[in-house]
């Protein structure tokens, strides 16, 4: 059917757009959505014609061999964040409230007594000091986004005379997409995606956000950018999330 | 002087109540030499995950030979969440002190610099920081107001880790590996499994030399083949998925983990 596309690919193609301009994006492990978007914002970027003497965008994907320079792991990783030298990167969290605060260590008590998840792998560091956070989690429930994180492992704002340079970004559910603001620290709702309600996004959302009279659709993936996807994004990434990659060629 | 020595050897080298680095999953965990001090039935390790850990943590914890374990996360990666790390976590039996990956990185960073401790952006307001009464928050000396975290020096007394090739001497090549190299430096001596020992100096190799472990690190080399198996070794194997499955499947129960482990350790 001509115009179909996988809900990965929307999201992909709307994660391309929120990296658009930057010269290098970082991508940690177990991301393939984030991995293809960042692949895919690469290829606008060497075909944009704009561009000029400017060099197209670098992608860093962790757990690659091709695409990924890294010679010592991930010291090199917060080594180059820490000099800003990583325009943007993404986290998720088990738990994300309003204040766009993330929980990755667990619910209950410290150090997460009901459940307990894998750990703040690299979020406490990365969240200050890469400029743009793309936080991301398909999950869109209550359970996940709540007014209020059990543990703060990252948070999302800092008192001023905190040196950050980085902080959130946006948010991108498989529901909708949330844009955050510092100076309000709240999330505004910037669309809502094909097939999906706001009242469906309000149900689903245990914080408050902002919101304009009228909620805009997600604009779905352009067709030449659904060709990139399902051509050499997909050989890229099938590098390391095969069976990723298979699900993108069986959407064709 | 390293000792090249068989693998029971390495991991008698390895005390009972020591404080162990032990690398991730991309960098070549000595699995091998796992298996060896789970045979011996070692105790009480203080692990140092740099800076996360997968099965080699979740098994060394479901055996009952972790009394502490500082990381920045345990997990097995697309296979979920590492069950006997997350049940031993929740039933108060292990000691656990979270990090954030910089973090581990930093500490080492001072250990391998002889410095007490090292500075280091972020980490203000996360309750890590609460729960770390060793980590210290400090203004920068060269600009007033600027608060930033001073984790400690991070000295474990053994780094383990699988590499490819030794040569006689000691000398081991880790490819591109070269936070191993760190985690040689901040601890203090190293035990380490190869797939060879190879006759000659890495050291007079231009090609590989700047990416060898000096054996001044090194206390023990041991030829393990395949010795990071189940995990991958780059160039050389891929990561046996089926063995990873089999084990996230088994650790989800405490005598699916037992069984697993006893056929683990029983196989030749």
């Amino acid at each position: 059917m001509s115009g179909s596309y996988a809900p990965s690919e929307l999201l992909i193609a709307v994660i391309a757009r929120l990296l658009e301009g930057c010269r290098h994006v970082a991508v940690g492990s177990q991301s393939p959505i984030p991995g293809s978007a960042a692949l895919l914002a690469r290829e606008l970027s060497r075909a944009d014609p704009g561009r000029g003497e400017r060099e197209p965008m670098r992608v860093s994907v962790l757990g690659s061999r091709r695409n990924n320079f890294f010679t010592s792991g991930g010291v090199e990783l917060f080594d180059l964040a820490a000099q800003g030298r990583i325009d943007a990167f993404f986290l998720g969290g088990g738990q994300i409230d309003g204040e766009a605060n993330i929980n990755l260590t667990g619910t209950g008590d410290w150090p997460g007594t009901q459940v307990r998840w894998p750990g703040a792998f690299g979020s406490a560091f990365l969240y200050f000091l890469v400029p743009r956070v793309i936080l991301f989690r398909e999950e869109h429930t209550r359970r996940t986004f709540v007014p209020r994180v059990d543990i703060v492992t990252a948070p999302g704002t800092s008192r001023e005379g905190v040196y950050r340079p980085g902080g959130p970004h946006a948010l991108l559910t498989s529901l909708a997409l949330f844009s955050f603001d510092q100076a309000r620290r709240r999330f505004r709702i910037e669309s809502v995606h094909p097939g999906h309600t706001l009242e469906e996004v309000l149900d689903n959302t245990g914080f408050d956000f902002d919101r304009p009279p009228l909620v805009p659709q997600t604009p779905p993936p352009e067709p030449e950018r659904l060709a990139l996807i399902r051509g050499p994004v997909r050989d890229e990434i099938a590098e390391i999330y095969p069976r990723f990659a298979l699900s993108l060629a069986a959407s064709r | 002087m390293t000792r090249i020595c068989s693998l029971t050897e390495l991991a008698a080298a390895i005390p009972d109540g020591a404080r162990l680095a032990i690398p991730p999953f991309y960098a070549s965990p000595a699995m091998a030499a796992t298996r060896e001090l789970l045979r011996r039935g070692v105790r009480d390790l203080h692990l140092v995950c740099v800076p996360q850990s997968d099965i080699q943590a979740d098994l060394l914890i479901g055996a009952g030979a972790v009394r502490v374990v500082e990381t920045s996360a345990v997990t097995l990666g697309e296979l979920g969440s590492a069950p006997r790390f997350t049940a031993a976590v929740r039933s108060g039996a292990l000691r656990l002190v979270d990090a954030t990956c910089p973090a581990i990185h930093a500490g080492l960073a001072a250990a391998q610099k002889g410095v007490p401790f090292m500075p280091i952006r972020g980490i203000l307001g996360s309750d890590l920081l609460a729960h770390r009464p060793d980590w210290k928050v400090i203004e920068n000396p060269f600009a007033a107001g600027d608060a930033i975290v001073a984790v400690p020096a991070i000295r474990p007394d053994v780094a383990l880790f699988h590499a490819p090739l030794a040569d006689r001497d000691g000398n081991v090549f880790i490819g591109r590996s070269r936070e191993l190299l760190n985690m040689a430096q901040a601890s203090a001596t190293s035990c380490v499994t190869v797939e060879e020992i190879a006759d000659g100096d890495l050291l007079a190799d231009p090609a590989r030399s700047g990416a060898v472990v000096p054996a001044i690190y090194i206390g023990r080399v041991a030829v393990a083949r395949r010795g990071a198996a189940p995990h991958a070794l780059a160039g050389a194997y891929d990561a046996d998925e089926a063995f990873l499955a089999r084990d996230a499947a088994a650790a989800r129960s405490e005598d699916g983990f037992r069984a697993f482990v006893d056929e683990w350790l029983g196989a030749p």
